[in-house]
């Protein structure tokens, strides 16, 4: 192949490759075509690598001559990271998808960060600035979405539990990062310095640079809670597509350029979405969270609270004309998906009409109680998402809620000192009755009381969901 | 200060479609049902999952062949792998339970 013809059709694969991830991601925007759109972008992903292989060329424009072993280590790689990554996502239960994803995010990180250690001591020297600015930034922010990846995902497999405040950790955080950036500066500037080249090349500093990035991921992410690490993992997402993009200018490579760039932008504008669903600023996530006892509820709270028996459940739920679930991150922990299905299918065999009132941010991710629910055959058009659903509740008669808490709470309505004040919730109180199904009386994420359960139309229905689901659905057969 | 000029002045083509770029993503974005940002977020993982690209150039380039950098080169298109394979079969695994009604 002449040079030119060998620049066309990778430049031809490289430009496919870019088109079907703008179109692909386009295309996953909706329902329908969600799914032929994450095949097309798959597509154009196994081009742009197998161009990149195929057609390499050496300084003369030629196919390159490059040792067997090379290629022997390239294929074993992807032979090997395409059996685990694949067994990984095909066994992976529904309820773990947000931890998976955030360990696949994390891996891409590490990919960056290992590119940015090998390329750096041979582009050093002078006049690499533009070089050395793309492959430390690259390794840097890779490293951050490496480690802070590996933490969101062991919070939430819950190996880490609760968030870890080091004293003062806003300043500490806020102080390392300056350091980071000071440091990143420095390295460029030091290395591009007259002189250096890849023997004299500062591979300690190098190092430590890599190190003190991770530990930044690390504590960027400790001190964030559980509920929050959806936008924690959007935003480390768009970090290494913003890693990729460095990739890119790096080796002036469009493609790389094109996907890292459209996933940094469109996973920020992701993040930024999430937050307002949860109206909290992104700062808030990061910096506040909800600071423990400091602000909390002013108001007092009367009445008591009301438990209701399996029996009478049953026979409340049979007789209603409408019932609507309320389904929450519970439901997720417990795996009651199944048998609320079987719940759904027994109340509708009776002619009640069962839906799904789905808030924005309920689970552990956006969304992730439709998936949830779909895995259990749940049909598309019963969930319903929350604009839609409250005006629906005054005609309901029972609302149950499984696993659901602060996206139910009326204080985000009337208590202006409560934290989470102005978030749109659910509003299940305008329902004729409303029964909640919770382990225990503990609050919600956000650790404060909720109104609802003192209201007179609300009884608490207590126990694990998959247990009280199970006993419920017993009950109801005898009926 | 005159490095950074000279950057600018270099890659100004480069700086434009970065920022294009940037727009396209946020257009491909708006609007979007929030039942489906589960599965978008999981497919903007897979398409960062790009990045192996760079791990194969690097082990193609190899200057300096070494044992300790023929590992990390096989780390690096690993764990690429990892990041476009899962990416792409777990996202297609969200969609499919969309689908059948």
């Amino acid at each position: 192949m002449t040079p030119t013809t060998i620049l066309l059709i990778k430049g031809l694969a490289y430009l496919f490759g870019s088109i079907t991830f703008i179109v692909g991601l386009k295309m996953m925007g909706n329902a329908k075509s969600a799914s032929q759109g994450n095949k097309l972008a798959a597509i154009g992903m196994v081009a742009a690598i197998l161009a990149t292989i195929i057609l390499h060329t050496d300084a003369s424009g030629q196919l390159a001559s490059v040792p067997a072993i090379v290629y022997f280590i390239i294929f074993g790689a992807i032979a090997l990271g395409t059996v685990v990554g694949w067994m990984a996502a095909m066994r992976v239960q529904m309820t773990k998808m947000p931890e998976l994803v955030s360990m696949f995010n994390g891996m891409g990180g590490a990919c960056a960060a290992l590119i940015g250690l090998m390329e750096f001591a041979h582009n050093t020297g002078e006049g690499k600035t533009g070089t050395l600015i793309a492959i430390l930034l690259g390794m840097v922010i890779g490293s951050i979405s490496f480690s802070g990846s590996v933490i969101a995902f062991l919070k939430l497999n819950g190996t880490m539990g609760k968030p870890i405040r080091l004293p003062l950790y806003n300043i500490l955080n806020t102080a390392l990062l300056i350091g980071l950036s000071i440091f990143t500066a420095y390295m460029v500037h030091m290395s591009s310095q007259p002189g250096i080249d890849h023997v004299s090349a500062p591979m300690g500093l190098l190092y430590g640079l890599f190190a003190v990035a991770i530990i930044y991921g690390i504590l960027f992410t400790i001190p964030i809670g559980g509920a929050d690490m959806p936008v924690v993992i959007s935003l480390l997402n768009s970090f290494t597509g913003l890693a990729a993009a460095f990739g890119g200018f790096l080796y002036d490579n469009k493609v790389m350029l094109t996907g890292g760039i459209l996933v940094g932008s469109a996973g920020t504008l992701l993040t930024l979405i999430m937050c307002k669903a949860m109206n909290r600023p992104l700062w808030n996530v990061i910096f506040g969270a909800f600071g423990g006892s400091s602000g909390g509820s002013s108001l007092e709270v009367d009445g008591s609270i009301k438990d209701i028996s399996v029996s009478d459940l049953a026979v409340q739920l049979n007789y209603s004309k409408k019932v609507v679930i309320v389904p929450g991150y519970g439901l997720a922990v417990a795996q009651a998906q199944h048998i609320i299905k079987e719940l759904e299918n027994l109340l509708e065999e009776r002619g009640v009409e069962v839906k799904y009132a789905i808030h924005p941010v309920a689970g552990r991710m956006p969304g992730h109680m439709n998936v949830l629910l779909a895995e259990s055959n749940v049909s598309y058009d019963k969930l319903v998402e929350m604009d839609e659903i409250n005006p629906e509740f005054e005609q309901t008669d029972v609302v149950l809620v499984v696993g659901a808490n602060d996206v139910v709470n009326p204080a985000a309505k009337s208590d202006p000192s409560s934290p989470i004040y102005g978030m749109p919730i659910l509003e299940v109180d305008r329902a004729k009755t409303v029964i909640v199904n919770k382990r225990s009386m503990n609050a919600g994420y956000a650790g404060i009381e909720n109104l609802l359960f003192y209201d007179p139309k609300c009884s608490m229905f207590f126990g694990d969901a998959k247990k009280a689901l199970t006993a419920l659905v017993a009950e109801l057969k005898t009926m | 200060m005159e490095q950074i000029a000279q950057l600018f002045i270099e890659n100004q083509m480069m700086i434009y479609f970065i920022i294009l770029s940037i727009f396209v993503g946020i257009e491909v974005i708006g609007g979007v049902p929030t039942v489906l940002h589960t599965p978008l977020m999981s497919g903007a993982n897979a398409i960062h999952g790009v990045v192996i690209v760079g791990a194969i150039i690097v082990m193609l380039n190899m200057t300096e062949p070494s044992i300790l950098n023929y590992m990390l080169g096989f780390l690096a298109v690993f764990l690429g792998t990892l990041n476009v394979v899962g990416g792409f079969v777990v996202t297609n695994r969200m969609l499919e339970m969309f689908q059948k009604k």
